[in-house]
């Protein structure tokens, strides 16, 4: 019995255990969970540019802009937004994932509704809402601001405001000449944004606008973020519209897990009872991997779908594949008459180009998954995938090997029977020595 | 493991077992399609949970309330209660349908345990994904022949694909023979069973790769006594992973969510498939092909010799 080796394998155990127990906990928190696990919507708009022209990266960016925004209001927060391909009449589609929304039918109408911005010479205030209306028609809508909007700083006053620019000056013009020291109401999807007063005729379609409560340079930028998102003048239709139950969400993650849990216990308990001591290292090192998985998950920021759940518990039994390999190679190597040891190291070598081989192929399937399998589910499942895969690797491979060799090197367990070679061999070889 | 029988010898066998099941699956699959979710054919589903057996002719009355009878097919229960409904119709739902059958809902089942969540599909939409899926199974399977006609050689390479588009096959015969809905999750699970299958089937090639280095056979007869002892070697570890594999999925048909039954469903068939074809049709389709160009050699080699 050598006691360094057999301390060495043991606080390889302890750290694997102590790393899990500590901080896996924290690190399931930690990974955002998608549609399906937690409930929420999953809209796709077609954007409606003039004439069919393909977004510009402005005109993107103010598009993602304007939805954060509307998202934000709410009261949910991080949604993920994204551009997608053309649909079949060539117009750009975006895609946006809220999770945790309560109220669907309200998220659907908040989000799709076109951003109007719409300056008014009069408003009052709507007796039965309590809210300022617009009356009449607009002096000026977003379409006729250029999406330029941003924060200065009044070279007159020092206060901070906002710059905009008008596309046609001549129309700022008359406006400012007919609204001169009257207010004029800038409405932003049908609520009162600001309602300042015409200080001056301008001549240059430049203008700001300050007062309210327009006071930091961060309510100025915001202002003008929200006017160059107000400005945008492609209405959204939506093509399609997916709803998940928050309830059902959760009833499918507790299920899936508690299933997932049920399934690697039994997995443990196999390996234990097919190779005994090795089993129980390959389990160690099945930690070590579901560990190493949700941290790159959480590293990655990857979202972890009901699917990809699934290819992560899949993982499992890609990892148990490399160990099965590996033992079913020492057991050979056993019978064919090799010390306990070089039938651990021959193994091990020979078990190892057979996992290469076998994992870069169903790692390339991941891959092309992932490349042509389009967003959501497919794709997700691509990932857990890949990560699985790696991970396996590292730990099924490197690390269980790495354990298995301290351990027969520790002589503490000499019995290949250990190993999970079967009696009949191990009594054979004792009677040939 | 000890040879129990010789596997190329009865391969016939196997080829009329899978050749039986795929052309009874092609021929339901003429006749009848697949049974399509909403995620690949426009239309609505709807679904909530109920805190009681799904009561189907109350259900009906629900839909047919408000103008929207259900057709035989479209109405499923699941939940290990059977407490869920799942309702498909075929068409669009506008916000006004949806918000008609949420009050349905509360009027019907006041004591139900959610509001409803509707899933509607553009067809566009059904059929961009629809398209993805199919070059994605046809890219992975190009990237897999060179991967392995690089690693080991082409009749590998092909005997491979041919086994592993066997139970892609032989995964879509078994949903459209018991008219399991196809879902967008069940291009998951074919992906994956593509990845499992290829990959049990290259650690059986690589045995036998290994053993054709030891023994070099050079007949026909020695070849196959070759392929079936690497077979046989490999059994253990072939029983034992699939069984590792097949306790995930078969625990979380069971005891996972309702919505990736469809996907453990098809994971479970093809994980058996996969392990089936790499030993009992892969193999023996490269132990063919491979005695046919031996033989070839042999008579090109003989010919030039007179007796």
């Amino acid at each position: 019995m050598k006691w360094g080796r057999l301390l060495a394998f043991l606080a390889m155990v302890a750290v694997v255990l102590g790393l899990t127990v500590s901080t896996g906990p924290n690190i399931w928190k930690s990974i955002p969970l998608g549609l399906d696990l937690k409930g929420g919507v999953d809209l796709l708009y077609a954007v409606d540019t003039p004439k069919g022209q393909p977004l510009d990266s402005t005109g993107k960016a103010a598009l993602v802009r304007a939805i954060e925004m509307r998202v934000n209001s709410l009261g949910v927060s991080s949604p993920i937004i994204q551009l997608e391909g053309r649909n079949q009449l060539g117009q750009d589609q975006i895609r946006v994932e809220v999770a945790g929304v309560k109220n669907q039918q309200e998220a659907v109408n908040v989000i799709g509704a076109t951003a109007q911005l719409a300056i008014y010479g009069s408003a009052k205030v709507d007796p039965k809402s309590g809210k300022i209306v617009p009356v009449g028609a607009p002096l000026a809508t977003g379409a006729d601001l250029k999406s330029n909007a941003h924060w200065v700083v009044d070279q007159q006053t020092g206060q901070n405001a906002v710059a905009i620019e008008f596309k046609d000056a001549s129309l700022w013009t008359s406006i400012t000449k007919r609204y001169l020291q009257k207010p004029i109401y800038v409405f932003l999807n049908g609520q009162l944004l600001t309602n300042p007063v015409i200080e001056q005729v301008m001549y240059t379609g430049q203008s700001e606008i300050s007062g309210g409560n327009l006071t930091t340079p961060q309510a100025c930028m915001d202002l003008a973020n929200e006017l160059n998102a107000g400005a945008l003048p492609y209405p959204l239709t939506l093509e399609s519209e997916t709803s998940v139950g928050p309830t059902l969400g959760a009833t499918s993650l507790h299920r899936t897990l508690v299933a997932g849990i049920i399934a690697v216990v039994l997995i443990f308990a196999f390996m234990i009872a097919a190779y005994r001591m090795a089993g129980l290292i390959a389990d160690i090192a099945l930690v070590a991997y579901g560990y190493l998985t949700l941290l790159t998950f959480a590293g990655l920021h990857v979202v972890l779908t009901l699917s990809g759940l699934a290819a992560l518990i899949l993982g499992v039994g890609i990892a148990v594949d490399a160990n099965i390999i590996t033992y079913e190679r020492i057991k050979d190597e056993v019978r064919n008459g090799r010390s306990l040891r070089s039938a651990v190291r021959i193994g091990n070598r020979n078990a190892f180009r057979t996992i290469v081989d076998s994992n870069a192929t169903t790692f390339i399937a991941g891959l092309i998954m992932y490349i042509f399998g389009g967003e959501g589910d497919v794709r997700g499942f691509a990932v857990a995938l890949m990560v699985g895969i790696i991970v396996s690797l590292l730990t099924a491979v490197l690390f269980a090997r790495a354990m298995l060799l301290t351990f027969t090197a520790a002589q503490a367990i000499k019995n290949p029977w250990w190993y999970g070679a079967p009696r009949g061999v191990v009594k054979s070889r004792e009677a040939k020595v | 493991m000890k040879p129990r029988f010789d596997i190329i010898r009865a391969s016939r066998w196997f080829f009329l077992l899978s050749g039986a099941i795929t052309v009874a699956g092609i021929i339901v699959f003429a006749l009848f399609g697949f049974n399509l979710s909403t995620d690949f054919k426009s239309g609505s589903e709807v679904q909530f949970e109920l805190n009681q057996r799904v009561p189907d002719a109350r259900v009906r009355q629900m839909f047919a309330s408000i103008g929207l009878p259900l057709g035989d097919t479209s109405l499923t229960v699941g939940g290990i209660q059977q407490n869920v409904v799942m309702v498909t119709l075929p068409e669009q739902l506008t916000a006004k349908q949806i918000s008609e059958i949420q009050s349905a809902e509360h009027r019907f089942f006041p004591d139900a345990k959610q509001d409803i969540q509707v899933n509607s599909v553009d067809p566009f939409v059904a059929e961009q994904t629809a398209r993805k899926a199919v070059y994605a199974v046809l890219a992975a399977a190009a990237c897999i022949v060179v991967y392995i006609a690089i690693r080991f050689e082409f009749r590998f390479a092909i005997s491979g694909i041919i086994a592993l588009l066997h139970d892609a096959f032989i995964v879509l015969a078994a949903f459209a023979l018991l008219r399991r809905e196809v879902d967008l999750t069940f291009v998951a699970a074919l992906l994956t069973i593509v990845g499992y299958s290829i990959n049990d089937t290259i650690v059986i090639f690589d045995r036998i790769r290994e053993n054709l280095k030891l023994d070099k056979p050079e007949t026909v007869e020695e070849l196959r006594t070759v392929v079936n002892k690497s077979l046989w070697q490999v059994m253990n570890r072939s029983i034992r992973t699939v069984l590792t594999v097949l306790i995930a999925a078969v625990i979380l048909y069971f005891f996972g969510g309702i919505s990736i039954r469809n996907f453990t469903f098809a994971l479970i068939i093809g994980l058996v498939s996969g392990a089936y074809s790499s030993i009992f049709i892969a193999s023996p389709i490269w132990v063919a092909w491979r005695s046919r160009s031996m033989k070839r050699a042999d008579g090109d080699h003989a010919a030039p010799i007179p007796e």
